[in-house]
């Protein structure tokens, strides 16, 4: 094979692992601030997902102009969610949380399957085929938007968190859940800010997997599952380290299916995840603790 | 033995046990097939309940990958008796022998590493996962187009082979439950089941009196997995096919833990308790869905999810503990 | 009379800081010793070594003449020595008897033998009373008697007290220091305590260790340390303390 179809992979790689990366900052996000273990963060995906589909359907929108309607959404969901469904579970046991993270994520999974039915959807835009040449590189251009729109939204949510009084709020909640309470932060609300600024970035990165991907309701748990494995590859808590792990993740998977087969892949993810967690438990950008 | 099997448990609960029992050993001459399915359902999930409850109710260690020991129960027995006509009663020593050895490696490279709390159930669904791939592009045992066993007529069981009609599977299931709880009873109140529940309330403070932690954190991971490795086989002689996208998914190991948890953790009882509405809502819920003439696919799902929405809400504890205290019954839930 | 706890030569470092430098000291058996310092002095350190939570950088620690350095916590409680926590970690849902009976199934393997014998030890900590209640409803004192109680069950030779006194009242105080003379007396029990509360130190002790920044900077006889020039001036400042 020519050097090039490895480049050209690898670019496809890095561009679908940075809106994952995106995917995947969401969870990392709502993690390190209210310490919840969101496990239908797939689903809350592929709700975004049908948000795009339909609004490209039904009215036309382009699922690049729809991302921060849809992250919007999202974020309103989000914020709900936790201000009164997990709030009342922030001191309750692990696995307490994650019963009632599962009953949402059955939820909306099977809210999806009784509005649009089992079949798989997808969004087919007038640019679908075009690319770019890049001397040697063709490099699609659908996944060019999406890598770059992910990067723009990433870097808006990490300049919210470092320069905005909010934010930097949020940071000392993350830090010091009892000082924050102690200078009068309203941490409840924080906390729903935070999971609605999560559930904002799966939004955004639903929006555009619609692009790449077609959509079915059972897609959640893989979601769920990638975004786990980005973060911890990352780093839990680290925001650079969210996008890093998709790039990596990415690449990794279009190799494996370049080089051994494209059913594969998920082996080799799951082998770089078990590696990390054995060798580098903080993940590849993460401070030890 | 039989003294420590009833020295503890109060004179009513015995009484009442016994009941319950008798009533599930007549329960065939007067239920039909539909019924018995549905008990047999309810068996198989209090059992694996049990087997999962003995590592996260027992010494705290959240497994959401204990579908890997279904699979690989599943098909070993299966491959054994399918290419070399060994009975699932011997095959099932053999899946127990992988599951534990399986075990073994997740929990010893888990705990001598130090992986804990979220990061454990991470590492036991990835290598969940990278069983059911690999089962995927396994060709020995049909890769993702499955592994299906010979089917009998349903005329006359034999149990040797595990095959036969819906009734041999209901004793089957309801003696392998039974067996586990007893099971699970003589451990949890033995010198194994002390040390397990010191170190799920505070591993250090286990460490400071003398509990190897290592070695008994790795016995539970080892007995939950050969436990769980023989509702496998259960699974795959019952069920006559196996495949990887559903034995191994992720979808299996979740919902093998919702009975425990739904029912109260670290409890003997609440696994059966939780098996028995759990399955129970499903099936009443798919029973009334027909009756109204509602075929909505996902309708009753989303009913369930609220259902465990609302009451994982209203008792973090589980049902049982909570039905414990109404009941007006002293001390710790068993 | 050879010694039961012989710290030779000890070091720790962490990130370069010097926590604990080249410590020596021995404890005979049936002693009651004690370390004291202000905070900050490598008490807990030192402690921690002891009981196998940190191996340290240099130097050995023998317990009756076996090494027992770069042993696990579990090994060198098996081996016969009983810790407590400074903040007090009894296993929450637990009875107060489970709790006990835990460390009392240490040595022995039948849950009936350690129930006895976890009754025994909570009868000399008053606390068989409450041995059905769970260890997470108790109170302050209550919890760090617990806490003991556990320790004793593992049957050490060699009992390791992390601040015991710490936030116990005066009266508190006395009953818990009557205790440990008494186990001390009737059984020949060796203790080892880090103690800040100074009254619970000389009703207690017969040697007491200082240490400074890591160091030992006094050993003896409580009364002595007390007024030894270096002693006043690094820990118990100017003032006259006993």
């Amino acid at each position: 094979m020519p050097t090039d179809i490895y480049l050209n992979v690898a670019v496809s790689g890095v561009l679908t692992g940075l809106v994952y990366g995106l995917m995947a900052l969401g969870l990392s996000v709502i993690f390190g601030v209210v310490r919840v273990v969101n496990f239908a963060h797939g689903e809350m995906t592929t709700v975004a997902m049908y948000l795009a589909v339909v609004l490209f359907a039904t009215l036309g929108l382009d699922p690049l102009l729809m991302m921060l309607p849809i992250a919007g959404v999202l974020f309103v969901f989000g914020y709900a969610m936790q201000r009164w469904l997990i709030n009342p579970f922030i001191s309750r046991p692990e696995h307490s949380q994650f019963i009632l993270l599962v009953a949402v994520a059955i939820i909306l999974a099977n809210g999806l399957l009784i509005v649009f039915g089992p079949d798989a959807r997808s969004v087919q835009t007038s640019y679908a085929f075009d690319s770019f040449m890049i001397g040697p590189l063709i490099v699609d251009a659908t996944k060019t938007f999406a890598g770059a729109a992910a990067i723009a939204v990433a870097a808006a949510l990490f300049a919210f968190f470092r320069f905005t009084r909010l934010g930097t709020a949020i940071r000392a909640c993350a830090d010091n859940y009892t000082g924050a309470q102690v200078v009068g932060l309203n941490v409840p609300r924080l906390y729903a800010l935070t999971f609605g600024l999560g559930a904002a970035c799966v939004g955004a990165a639903g929006a555009m997997l619609a692009l790449i991907t077609d959509v079915t309701p059972p897609l959640g748990p893989s979601f769920t599952l990638l975004a786990f494995v980005i973060v911890i590859v990352g780093g839990l808590g680290s925001m650079p380290g969210a996008l890093a792990g998709g790039i990596l993740i990415g690449v990794v998977a279009a190799m494996a299916g370049l080089f051994y087969t494209p059913s594969a892949k998920g082996m080799f993810v799951f082998a770089i995840l078990v590696l990390v967690l054995l060798f580098r438990p903080q993940g590849i950008f993460g401070r030890r603790a | 033995m039989i003294g420590r099997l009833v020295a503890d448990v109060p004179r009513r609960a015995a009484l009442a046990l016994s009941v319950f029992f008798l009533v599930l050993l007549v329960v065939p001459w007067f239920a039909n097939d539909y019924l018995l399915t549905v008990l047999i359902l309810i068996f198989y999930f209090a059992y694996t309940g049990q087997a999962w409850n003995i590592m996260m109710g027992f010494v705290g260690q959240l497994s959401l990958g204990h579908a890997i020991y279904i699979g690989l129960g599943g098909y070993t027995a299966a491959v054994l008796f399918s290419y070399f006509g060994i009975s699932p009663w011997l095959g099932s020593f053999a899946a127990m022998l992988l599951a534990v050895l399986c075990g073994a490696i997740i929990g010893f490279l888990a705990f001598r590493f130090r992986v804990a709390g979220v990061y454990f159930a991470i590492l036991t669904i990835a290598f969940a996962e990278f069983a059911r791939i690999g089962f995927d592009h396994f060709t020995y045992v049909g890769g993702s187009a499955g592994f299906f066993l010979p089917v009998s007529n349903y005329s006359q069981s034999d149990l040797w082979t595990l095959r036969g009609k819906p009734i041999m599977f209901y004793y089957l299931s309801l003696g392998m439950t039974v067996a586990a709880v007893i099971l699970c009873h003589l451990m949890i109140g033995s010198r194994i089941g002390y040390f397990w529940q010191a170190i799920r309330e505070d591993e250090e403070a286990a460490r400071a009196v003398g509990i190897d932690t290592f070695r008994y954190k790795l016995l539970a991971v080892v007995i939950s997995a050969a436990m769980t490795s023989l509702a496998g086989v259960f699974f795959a002689f019952y069920y006559n096919n196996l495949f990887p996208e559903e034995v191994f998914s992720i979808n299996r190991s979740i919902e093998l833990i919702l009975a425990p948890i739904f029912g109260g953790l670290g409890t003997l009882f609440g696994p059966i308790l939780g098996a028995f509405l759990l399955t129970g809502l499903a099936e009443t819920l798919t029973a009334a869905w027909a009756a109204l003439g509602v075929d909505v696919p996902g309708a009753k799902q989303v009913f369930y999810g609220i259902c465990l929405l609302l009451v994982i809400t209203v008792l973090p504890d589980g049902v049982w503990p909570w039905l414990y205290r109404r009941l007006g019954l002293a001390g710790r839930p068993e | 009379m050879s010694a039961l706890l012989s710290v030779n030569n000890v070091s720790k470092r962490f990130r370069g800081l010097v926590a604990v430098d080249r410590l020596n000291f021995q404890v005979n058996q049936g002693d009651v010793f004690a370390v004291i310092g202000p905070n900050g002095a490598g008490k807990t350190t030192l402690f921690n070594m002891i009981a196998g939570v940190f191996s340290p950088d240099g130097g050995t620690i023998a317990l009756a003449d076996q090494r027992i350095n770069g042993l696990s916590p579990d090994q060198i409680c098996r081996r016969g020595v009983g810790r407590t926590f400074q903040i007090v970690r009894p296993f929450p849902a637990l009875s107060v008897e489970g709790n006990v009976i835990v460390a009392a199934l240490l040595h022995r393997h039948l849950v009936a033998d350690a129930r006895a014998h976890a009754g025994e030890v909570l009868r000399q900590l008053d606390l068989y009373d409450k041995r059905a209640q769970r260890a997470s409803g108790l109170t302050l004192p209550d919890r760090k008697r617990l806490e003991l109680a556990r320790a004793l069950a593992t049957d050490p030779k060699l009992l390791l007290l992390d601040e015991v006194m710490a936030g116990l009242r005066p009266t508190e105080t006395d009953r818990m220091v009557a205790i440990l003379k008494q186990l001390n007396r009737s059984r020949g029990l060796t203790i080892l305590l880090i103690e800040h509360v100074m009254r619970a130190v000389m009703a207690l002790a017969g040697r007491v260790l200082v240490m400074h920044h890591g160091a030992a900077i006094a050993e003896g006889a409580p009364d002595e340390v007390v007024r030894d020039r270096a002693v006043i001036d690094s820990y118990l400042g100017a003032e006259t303390v006993v």
